[in-house]
């Protein structure tokens, strides 16, 4: 593509997918960026292009027609030049400028070689998605024991089984996906401990109404169970994991009301792998560095404001998909193809969606953002899980910091994760606080939506790259 | 004679401040709006440096505030706050560079500071690229962690019998004879107070004014890199002979010349850019990409070394680039103590001795208020009591 692009989209999953779709469609020049191998994000993550034909796992996926529809026009603008699409290209920071926004990526096609390339357009679409939310437990660092996203990326992208005998734990829906894709490879799960009530979703039954679809999705994983004698067990906790060069099993507990283990309702299972979960963490780091303000959702995560057109406060700036609030796929896309409307609008392009479509988009994404309160309300995290932690439990694996240490400069007074990190170095290691900065926020300061830190680099990049980039 | 302190601010000068009254025996109050060290403390690379100073008023108060950080090391363990005497070496790039490097250390040598002259820069820190003409090892350079020390000691004055408040200042408060009584915070509470200690860093110029007694601090912007944590590659704070120029500079524009060393957790830190850009928090990836090649250039290695983070803060500076410590003469019971630009680390122990040594009229561990009169507010006033 040798002219200038009317759009940066960062992230091609669901969201940023539709988005360029959209765009192209409306005729925009668009820059679509990932550091994937390919496109479709996490949800529609995929063996390499070589492997596809020896791997299948079309039957681990939903909404494939879509994902094929939207590859296909994907491909079509690439061979006209309309799309620059821009594979292990990763983003570690984006910057506004006079005309528009600067995003700064590293080309890691070449691997190990990373290549700085900086890519401009007056508008800016950031789909980065979300990841597991995880929160420590006695024996969470022994190998064998995975989030539930991991387990789903090793099965959709490699057709790989991370156990033989597994037990899922956490809270929310993706728990069912997840046990039914491990049943349909033949992996015994002996266990999914929901830590949720069923019955919470009685308080809100409105929204669950309103999203038939959600309601026959989850009747089908429900069917899968029963046909795979999977047990699954509410208001149960996996509390503590065992082994010694791996995990060998798992204790788990029935929980009281406020989440804690109620005593004498704990057992043990044997595994030889683990998956847990408890919802998602919004990737925000390029936002948040751009200055969009933030708002707070209903899971306890901050996510990026955004008006009834995905539009940030941030001019010329959208947001699409689990950013704004972790709500799934379906909901994800219908953001996606609304952000790229008003990113149309803006440019003074005339709109894709005719009114009445655009009007029937509108109203499912606010049906589907309900669901996804009411979702939310019903898989909150127990409020007593710390007591799950001993002392000696790793809560930042990066830096080995403990549950202890952090209950020591907690009670000297420090009140948020910043501190208890510059205190501690809990978030300071690798991973920059992306896993254990929601457990380590829960431990200093529980009674408050958890705010990321502001992280200016995005993801790691070597000084060798950056040097070339001063010339 | 002074008995009830109020010291606004809770970043590493604050901090020094605190525990040197208490240890005194003064009655204190420390007060922040927000968390210990959450300011530029937090933001900086921890330097306790001799090296970087021309001989003046600055290097004075370094020299003394070296060996109390020495002292409070012994007082509240040097591992705890990462205390660690590694030593600075400043490498020359050029043979001109080198002759100007040595005539500098030669004038800091008869200031007491401790120069040691290199020949192979490799010999000490085998990492450096080949080639470089030679340099000065300064034995006395130190590090500390900023906030484990800050907090280290705000404990020890607290357990001295201070105090710690949480809010934001709003205004002194007189009594008759335009005497100061107190302090008011912006929720109303009223400290009382003999004397009120301006230690606010960046803030200071806003705290002064709170206080009727302003004086002129400003930011100057600064971005520091992270590495990926690894083995002890680079044993010293080394750093480019352009630095010194550079610390003293008036420029207005970017200016960057990197320190590169290591950490106990195994990170190594790229400092640090200057910018006079206000209080503008905006990511410069221009800034961050110049740093690294400096670096690079400096150490070949870390090419292939993946930066995790980098942070920013902003340096508070006055416009004749040195502290301001002492009383406010336009408004009694008001002492200043800030304005460290990149030096408040290094600087927060005797700044903390010598706002002790003027509440108690007399000297206080080393800190002679005779002998620093160069910091003092006076210097920005006409005899009327207004700004220059």
């Amino acid at each position: 593509m040798s002219d200038p692009a009317d759009l940066i989209v960062v992230g091609a999953g669901p969201a940023g997918m539709a988005a360029a779709v959209t765009a192209l469609t409306g005729g925009l020049r668009v820059v679509l960026i990932d550091s994937g191998t390919a496109v479709g994000g996490q949800f529609w993550r995929h063996p390499p292009e070589h492997a596809r034909s020896v791997i299948p796992t079309e039957d681990l996926h939903h909404g494939q027609r879509e994902y094929h529809d939207l590859c296909e026009t994907l491909s079509v603008h690439a061979r006209k030049g309309q799309l620059d699409l821009r594979l292990n290209h990763h983003v570690w920071s984006a910057v506004r400028e006079e005309d528009g926004f600067a995003v700064h990526t590293v080309d890691r096609r070449e691997a190990p070689q990373e290549i700085a390339v900086v890519l401009r357009a007056p508008r800016l679409l950031v789909a980065t998605g979300a990841y597991d939310r995880q929160l420590p437990f006695p024996g969470w660092d022994l190998p064998g024991v995975l989030t539930i996203g991991g387990l789903q990326a090793l099965l959709k992208g490699g057709g790989v089984a991370a156990g033989s005998r597994v037990a899922l734990g956490g809270t929310g829906p993706f728990l069912l996906p997840v046990a039914t894709s491990l049943a349909a490879r033949g992996v015994e799960v002996v266990a999914v401990c929901e830590a949720a009530h069923p019955r919470a979703w009685l308080r809100h039954p409105g929204p669950l109404l309103r999203n038939p679809g959600k309601w026959a999705e989850g009747a089908g994983y429900a069917l899968t169970l029963v046909r795979h004698r999977i047990p699954l067990r509410p208001r149960t906790a996996i509390i503590r994991a065992e082994g010694g060069a791996r995990v060998t099993s798992v204790r788990i507990a029935s929980l009281a009301s406020d989440g804690s283990p109620r005593p004498g309702r704990e057992r043990r299972i044997e595994v030889d792998a683990v998956g847990v979960g408890w919802g998602f963490v919004p990737q925000l780091d390029l936002l948040i560095t751009l200055g969009c303000a933030l708002t707070n959702s209903a899971d306890g995560n901050a996510v990026v404001a955004v008006d009834k057109g995905q539009r940030t406060t941030v001019p010329g700036l959208y947001a699409a998909g689990e950013t704004c609030g972790v709500g799934g796929a379906v909901l994800a896309v219908g953001e996606g193809r609304l952000a790229a409307e008003s990113v149309l609008a803006d440019s003074g392009a005339a709109p894709v969606l005719g009114t009445k479509r655009l009007a029937a988009v509108r109203s499912a994404v606010a049906a589907q953002r309900a669901f996804a309160r009411a979702l939310a309300l019903a898989h909150p995290i127990p409020p007593a899980w710390s007591s799950w932690l001993t002392d000696e439990t790793t809560v930042c694996r990066c830096e080995e910091v403990t549950a202890g240490v952090i209950r020591t400069v907690r009670a000297e007074g420090a009140c948020d994760h910043r501190q208890v990190k510059q205190l501690t170095r809990a978030g300071m290691g690798w991973c920059q606080g992306r896993m254990c900065g929601p457990a380590v926020h829960c431990l200093a300061a529980p009674k408050q939506a958890y705010h990321p830190t502001e992280r200016l680099v995005a993801t790691p990049v070597t000084l060798g790259a950056l040097a070339d980039l001063d010339r | 004679m002074t008995s009830k302190v109020v010291v606004v601010g809770a970043g590493v000068v604050g901090a020094a401040c605190a525990f040197h009254a208490a240890s005194a025996g003064l009655d204190v109050t420390v007060v922040d709006r927000g968390a210990v060290g959450a300011g530029t403390t937090s933001r900086g690379e921890g330097n306790v440096l001799l090296s970087d100073k021309e001989p003046g008023p600055e290097l004075d108060l370094a020299r003394l505030s070296r060996a109390l950080w020495e002292e409070a090391g012994e007082e509240l363990g040097s591992d705890s706050i990462e205390l660690e005497a590694k030593g600075g070496l400043v490498v020359a790039s050029t043979a001109e560079g080198l002759t100007a490097l040595r005539g500098f250390a030669l004038r800091q040598a008869t200031a007491g500071v401790r120069t040691e002259p290199v020949e192979h820069v490799r010999d000490i820190e085998p990492h450096l690229a080949p080639g470089l003409p030679g340099g000065i090892h300064y034995p006395q350079d130190a590090q500390v962690q900023p906030v484990l020390a800050a907090a280290a000691m705000l404990h020890a004055a607290v357990a001295r019998g201070a105090r710690f408040h949480t809010g934001e200042i709003a205004a002194a408060v007189m009594g008759r004879g335009d005497r100061l009584t107190g302090v008011r915070t912006v929720a109303g509470d009223v400290l009382p107070a003999d004397a009120v200690v301006n230690a606010a860093g960046t803030w200071g110029g806003e705290v002064g004014r709170r206080l009727g007694a302003s004086i002129e601090v400003l930011p100057r912007r600064g971005f520091v890199l992270v590495t990926e944590p690894l083995p002890r590659m680079v044993r010293h704070k080394v750093y480019s002979a352009d630095y010194v120029a550079n610390v003293a500079s008036s420029d207005a524009g970017l200016e960057t010349s990197c320190v590169v060393e290591g950490t106990r957790g195994g990170t190594i830190l790229i400092g640090a850019s200057r910018e006079r850009v206000g209080f503008d928090t905006t990511m410069n990836p221009a800034v961050v990409a110049r740093l690294a090649a400096q670096a690079c250039r400096l150490f070949p290695f870390l090419r292939g070394i993946h930066l995790i983070r980098t942070y920013r803060g902003f340096r508070p500076y006055c416009p004749d680039h040195l502290p301001v410590i002492g009383p406010d003469p336009r408004a009694p019971g008001v002492i200043h103590a800030c304005g460290h630009e990149g030096a408040g680390i290094g600087l927060a122990p005797a700044t903390g001795a010598l706002v002790t040594a003027h509440l108690l009229g007399r000297s206080w561990r080393g800190a002679d208020p005779a002998a620093h009169t160069g910091l003092l507010p006076d210097r920005f006033f006409t005899s009327g009591g207004t700004s220059k």
